[in-house]
């Protein structure tokens, strides 16, 4: 069956369509073809004056790759890249009969569609193209949204990080929350010992068994720290081995002291991680509330910080209060900063 | 359960239209916190229920009126302008667009796969008028589809008329009256996606 068709119903049907003369000349455009094309009429142009060929077999005489399949890019206009169809019209094989080029936008051209100033009668009513759009349209949408909601949880997760209380590893309060400690019980105007302790030996069970051995001896401490103190108090973490313990109401010297012996004591129980045993010991410095007229966290851990070194200059396993002097820490600016 | 785009439209509609003030009020009644609704996320209904509730006692003003003017809001203000555009997907002028509005829930699945919105469908009245019967979930949500109807029919520059009728049941039924589909020139929309 052959079919006549007009070319006002081809223009609607597929309005980026081209018919070609056998000389390779436009002999017609279609109404959105030629929109693309800008005001230089299509129709008398040769092919290759019309279109930059990108794709198919070669730009002789035979167009067209498989199945008439054909890639090229407009000259004229915002030089659109357009994907096609090309196949002789009246079914002749000979030289010199007519073909119709059919074209859709290429891939790439999708996202830069607006400088073409495209409208719904543009297309066939049924080109799918329309509903492409809008769902590109409506991912960027979605995607924006859903960029910012990212940056929202981000943004709350770093919150959260900066608001935590707690050391991961071992469950004890962190530095914040030491901080916070010493504030309250100050405002309540309640005395307290505040007791500095660093690990002995901790390097050497890091080294010589692994991290994950260290890890388990933290661990170990913590529970003896929790066990030898009660509710009240408050038992912090504040750097890879160095804890701190709030005595709350507690500013008796041998009472301090006896406490101070028993966690010595447990510390130095040794630990069983994978049938190895890890030792540690730890030195101990303590100042009380009583000897500040305001009692504020840097000053008290950093007098706290001198007793523990006159503690471990002593030795391992001891314990020193402060007296308002002894020998200076090495890193009195920073004196809780990790030392291993 | 309800879709956060919907809570968070409504959160737009009322900071963008009453101020932020006037947001944060009545956030705090309903114990939002952080004050605000994420657009991807869902919600349960009576935190939307309870929304609209706060926000009819601190506005003094029904909640139907708030619907509608919440509707117009989202196809009319430019910082919702994604739905407008969306909107004016379904069709190159007003007639095309109300004859797309069978296929809106699903249009809109396309974009968001868990989105519901209520369903719409279009008949024709005895008098040359269409008739859009809308089943919402909530009465109220009618209004809103008014109020986004009218605005859209300005959008295209359509000379229309819309009456609400609440219909027995969860739903109403709106007579759209079309009288010139080119009244005025309309806002231009043209495919492609723009610079966001």
């Amino acid at each position: 069956m052959r079919l006549g068709l007009d070319l006002a119903v081809l223009d609607t049907l597929m309005p980026m369509h081209a018919v070609i003369g056998g000389d390779r000349r436009i002999l017609h455009a279609g109404p959105t073809l030629q929109k693309l094309a800008g005001d230089l009429p299509l129709t008398g142009m040769s092919l290759l004056e019309a279109f930059e060929l990108r794709a198919g077999r070669s730009a002789g005489s035979d167009l067209g790759g498989s199945r008439g399949a054909i890639s090229l890019r407009l000259r004229h206009g915002h030089g659109t890249f357009l994907r096609g169809i090309l196949l002789p019209l009246d079914g002749e094989e000979e030289e010199g009969g007519r073909s119709i080029l059919n074209l859709s936008f290429a891939v790439a051209e999708l996202a830069r569609l607006d400088e073409a100033a495209l409208s719904f009668s543009d297309f066939a009513p049924n080109d799918m193209i329309v509903d492409m759009l809008y769902l590109l349209e409506a991912k960027d949408a979605v995607m924006s949204e859903a960029r910012k909601l990212i940056v929202r949880l981000q943004g709350a997760a770093h919150t959260a990080e900066e608001m935590a209380v707690t050391d991961t590893l071992t469950g004890l309060r962190n530095r914040r929350a030491l901080e916070q400690a010493v504030a309250r019980l100050t405002q309540r105007s309640m005395a307290f010992a505040l007791v500095h302790l660093d690990l002995d030996l901790f390097k050497a069970v890091n080294d010589t068994h692994g991290h994950a051995a260290g890890d388990a001896v933290l661990q170990h401490v913590a529970r003896v720290l929790r066990e030898q103190t009660r509710a009240s108090d408050t038992v912090a973490r504040v750097g890879g081995d160095e804890f701190v313990i709030l005595l709350a109401g507690q500013t008796d010297p041998a009472q301090i002291d006896r406490i101070a012996a028993r966690i010595i004591q447990q510390i130095e129980q040794p630990v069983l991680f994978e049938g190895k045993e890890c030792r540690v010991s730890t030195s101990l410095g303590t100042t009380l509330s009583t000897n500040y007229e305001v009692p504020e966290a840097p000053r008290m851990l950093a007098d706290a910080d001198k007793a523990l070194y006159a503690a471990k200059g002593a030795g391992r396993g001891c314990h020193r209060f402060w007296t308002g002097e002894g020998p200076e820490p090495p890193a009195v600016a920073a004196p809780l900063a990790g030392r291993a | 359960v309800v879709h956060g785009l919907f809570n968070r439209c409504l959160q737009s509609f009322l900071a963008d239209t009453y101020g932020a003030a006037i947001w944060a009020e009545i956030a705090q009644r309903i114990e939002l916190d952080p004050p605000g609704f994420e657009a991807l996320l869902v919600y349960d209904d009576t935190m939307t229920d309870a929304m609209l509730e706060a926000a009819a006692t601190v506005l003094i003003k029904p909640v139907e009126e708030i619907l509608e003017d919440a509707g117009t809001y989202l196809v009319s203000h430019p910082s919702t302008d994604a739905v407008r555009r969306l909107l004016r997907f379904g069709g190159g002028d007003f007639t095309s667009f109300l004859h797309s509005l069978d296929d809106l829930p699903d249009r809109a699945r396309m974009a968001i796969p868990d989105l519901d919105l209520p369903r719409l469908t279009l008949g024709s009245g005895t008098d040359g008028s269409y008739l859009l019967d809308c089943r919402c979930a909530f009465r109220g949500y009618c209004h809103m589809i008014l109020g986004a109807l009218r605005a859209i029919g300005d959008d295209y520059g359509a000379l229309v008329s819309l009456e609400l009728e609440e219909a027995p049941g969860q739903g109403a039924c709106i007579t759209i009256r079309v009288f010139d589909t080119g009244f005025a020139k309309g806002r231009s929309f043209a495919l492609g996606l723009r610079a966001s």
